[in-house]
């Protein structure tokens, strides 16, 4: 059993799902890795580092995960894809260029095996409480595409959208897994590489002299060149011009900034990925994403079985959040379920998008260490048997 | 002749290393960061390097903004990252001559880490660091160079903090060029970076330059001109000098000269050798372990 020479390792594996992650990036044509190690994500870089010579890809373990994302977003100029892989403090470290990689609007991929934190945490098992950082975590404004994996099958899926996202949208896209479904090994099907769906880069195509790394147009993604064309191109970290040179006037904020916001904002129809079960009739919805999916598809299937009017609205993508679809919802079911590996903060969004129209129960991460069926069972029963409309989310646990 | 030479437009020497439509530039009068550039540029032709193959990678500060105004493909990227951010684009497309031209607070404050991992490494790559002994766009603040006793606007009392000798940290860590020269030494300073381009390894070429906005305006040392004179009354020219005597006092003699010039296998040169040895055998066995299932 040998990968082809486009690194796809065709044909059905017993894998993790950080070494389906690293085989998705392989397969997405991922070429660069620059790491700094931290536990539980490390398996990540162990299998793409194995895999690297077979394929031709480069990596550089760098001294902290600060210099691992400059890195990464010096490579992704080079015409090579390229992302890093980290756990909690390493994304906190992150920060700083993730908002540098929105600014220079640089693609390039940031997988995060999120562990219990906050500070040094409990590394190793399972949490989601980066979810909003990974939102809102750099200064400044922007918007950020997330996918949440809950099987190693989809950390396979997830980390090729994750490249494609970044690709199409000249963007940072996070993949936030968590330490369950990156060490959980179950079956991971890969198909042929001619039958998986690449987004090539969108090159600029013309004379070296004509091209602005930063010219928009109606597309609202500007296109790229690598270093060493002859383009000889400037970029920069400031507020700038289509040229990429600074503008440090109070315009540039609408010039320069909104267009980061809005490139992803007017596509949002096209980036959101969610899966629906059992939702045309439902009066109870379980949202979920990431590991709590796998306990809330189950929980749904048997509150079915027991004759309760249950769905479940699964978020393959978290950010940008699917307000259209869950401000629908809202309409026309009793109770939103949000099951959560933290304290609450996707549920934010549901309250948000629901707007008092639904009640909301919000199971948190608690004492489990992880979520079980049963307690979302028991949140759809209660749902479904309380009439009025509440007047705040209830915390169940 | 004479006729010809009035008709003829009149082009900046360095125009087709420069972004000519981005000046003036944002350089206080009396900064020594233009010569720096200007040698620099005037190197880059001397060393032959085909300029579509030149990186230039700046963080942030008065001299992190000189990737901005060179005709190359140019970074200008976060505080004290240069070196990371350029590390990426060397070991992605080693083809590329990368050079990272940043301050001393950006490359030995913040980005300290940064630079001895490189030069342990032996990234191939160029590292200008201008050094004013100052955080000067902040407005003066107290930089990991700045002189004992010297005042800053956060040194109100004079400095209390020891600063770092540029070239010895660097050469304990691993570069396989270091030099040292100041604003006032052009054409030493164009060769040692001619010289710098052309070496394979982590170069490192320290410019000391006036401050006249700051470091010398706070610390009453004159004008820019007092500055040059100060240099070319206090400055030796030591070629080969133990980088471990090149610290800098308050307005004590300044060391100047190529200290280091060796040979060390560049990070890129080991990864191929690594990487020769490993594909020939094709297979690995963690990754038939884990396709066993496929049958």
């Amino acid at each position: 059993m040998k990968a082809d020479k486009t690194g796809v390792l065709t044909g059905s594996h017993i894998l993790s799902g950080n070494e389906a992650c690293a085989e998705g990036a392989l397969a997405a044509g991922c070429r660069f890795l620059g790491l700094y190690p931290i536990v539980p994500s490390i398996e990540v870089s162990k299998r793409f580092l194995e895999r690297a010579p077979q394929v031709g890809a480069t990596f550089i373990q760098m001294e902290d995960e600060i210099s691992a994302l400059a890195a990464v977003i010096g490579a992704s100029w080079t015409g090579k894809k390229s992302m890093t892989v980290t756990s909690g403090p390493g994304l906190s470290l992150m920060m700083e260029h993730l908002g540098l990689g929105v600014m220079l609007e640089t693609p390039c991929v940031i997988v995060d095996i999120q562990m219990v934190g906050p500070g040094l945490g409990l590394p190793d098992h399972p949490a989601y409480g980066d979810m909003m950082q990974a939102r809102w975590g750099s200064h400044g404004d922007y918007e950020i595409i997330a996918l949440a994996p809950s099987s190693p099958q989809e950390m396979f899926d997830f980390t090729i959208k994750a490249f494609n996202f970044s690709e199409r949208y000249r963007i940072p896209v996070a993949v936030m897994s968590d330490a369950y479904v990156a060490q959980l090994k179950e079956t991971v099907v890969i198909p042929p590489a001619d039958r998986i769906n690449i987004e090539p880069r969108r090159y600029f195509q013309g004379p070296t002299d004509s091209y602005l790394p930063f010219k928009r147009d109606e597309d609202l993604v500007p296109r790229m060149v690598d270093i060493g064309q002859g383009y000889r191109f400037h970029v920069t970290g400031l507020t700038h011009d289509d040229r990429g040179y600074p503008i440090m006037f109070e315009e540039c904020q609408e010039y320069n900034v909104h267009p980061l916001v809005r490139k992803i904002r007017c596509y949002v129809d096209k980036i959101v990925d969610t899966q629906e079960t059992y939702i045309d009739d439902a009066e109870v919805v379980v949202i979920s994403y990431g590991v709590a999916a796998r306990a809330a598809g189950e929980a749904v299937a048997q509150a079915r079985n027991t004759g309760l009017k249950a769905g479940s609205l699964k978020l393959n993508t978290v950010w940008p959040f699917p307000e259209k679809r869950v401000i629908e919802l809202a309409k026309q079911v009793k109770a939103f379920i949000v099951p959560e590996m933290n304290f609450g903060q996707v549920v934010l969004e549901v309250e948000r998008c629901s707007n008092g129209k639904a009640n909301i129960f919000f199971l948190h991460h608690g004492d489990n260490g992880i979520e079980y069926p049963d307690g979302i069972i028991a949140a759809i029963k209660q749902a479904s048997q309380t009439n009025e409309l509440l007047s705040s989310t209830i915390e169940l646990k | 002749m004479a006729v010809e030479r009035i008709n003829r437009k009149e082009i900046h020497p360095m125009e087709n290393l420069l972004r000519m439509e981005r000046m003036p530039h944002i350089w206080c009068p009396t900064c020594g960061i233009g010569i720096a550039v200007t040698a620099f540029t005037a190197a880059l032709e001397k060393a032959k390097l085909d300029p579509n193959m030149v990186s230039i990678v700046s963080g942030i500060g008065c001299t992190g903004r000189v990737a901005g105004y060179v005709k190359l493909d140019s970074f200008h990227t976060t505080h004290g990252r240069p070196i990371a951010f350029a590390t990426g684009i060397k070991v992605a497309n080693p083809k590329m001559k990368v050079v990272v031209f940043s301050g001393d607070g950006d490359l030995m404050a913040i980005g300290g880490n940064h630079f001895i991992h490189a030069a342990r490494r032996n990234i191939d790559m160029l590292v200008v660091c201008v050094n004013n002994f100052i955080y000067a766009m902040t407005g003066g603040q107290v930089a990991p160079t700045t002189p004992l006793a010297a005042y800053a606007t956060t040194s109100p009392y004079g400095c209390v903090e020891p600063p770092f000798n540029i070239p010895y940290i660097a050469d304990s860590s691993g570069a396989v060029y270091v030099a040292r020269y100041t604003a006032l030494h052009v054409r030493r300073l164009t060769n040692a970076l001619t010289e710098a381009l052309q070496k394979k390894g982590f170069s490192v070429v320290e410019v000391i330059s006036p401050c006249g906005m700051y470091y010398s305006r706070i610390n009453r040392l004159g004008d820019g001109l007092e500055m040059m004179k100060f240099y070319h009354d206090n400055v030796e020219i030591r070629n080969g000098e133990d980088t471990k005597n090149l610290d800098i006092g308050f307005q004590t003699k300044i060391i100047c000269g190529k200290f280091v010039d060796r040979e060390r296998p560049t990070y890129m040169e080991r990864y191929n050798q690594w990487l020769s040895e490993v594909k020939p055998t094709g297979k690995n066995p963690d990754v038939s372990r884990g396709a066993q299932s496929e049958g």
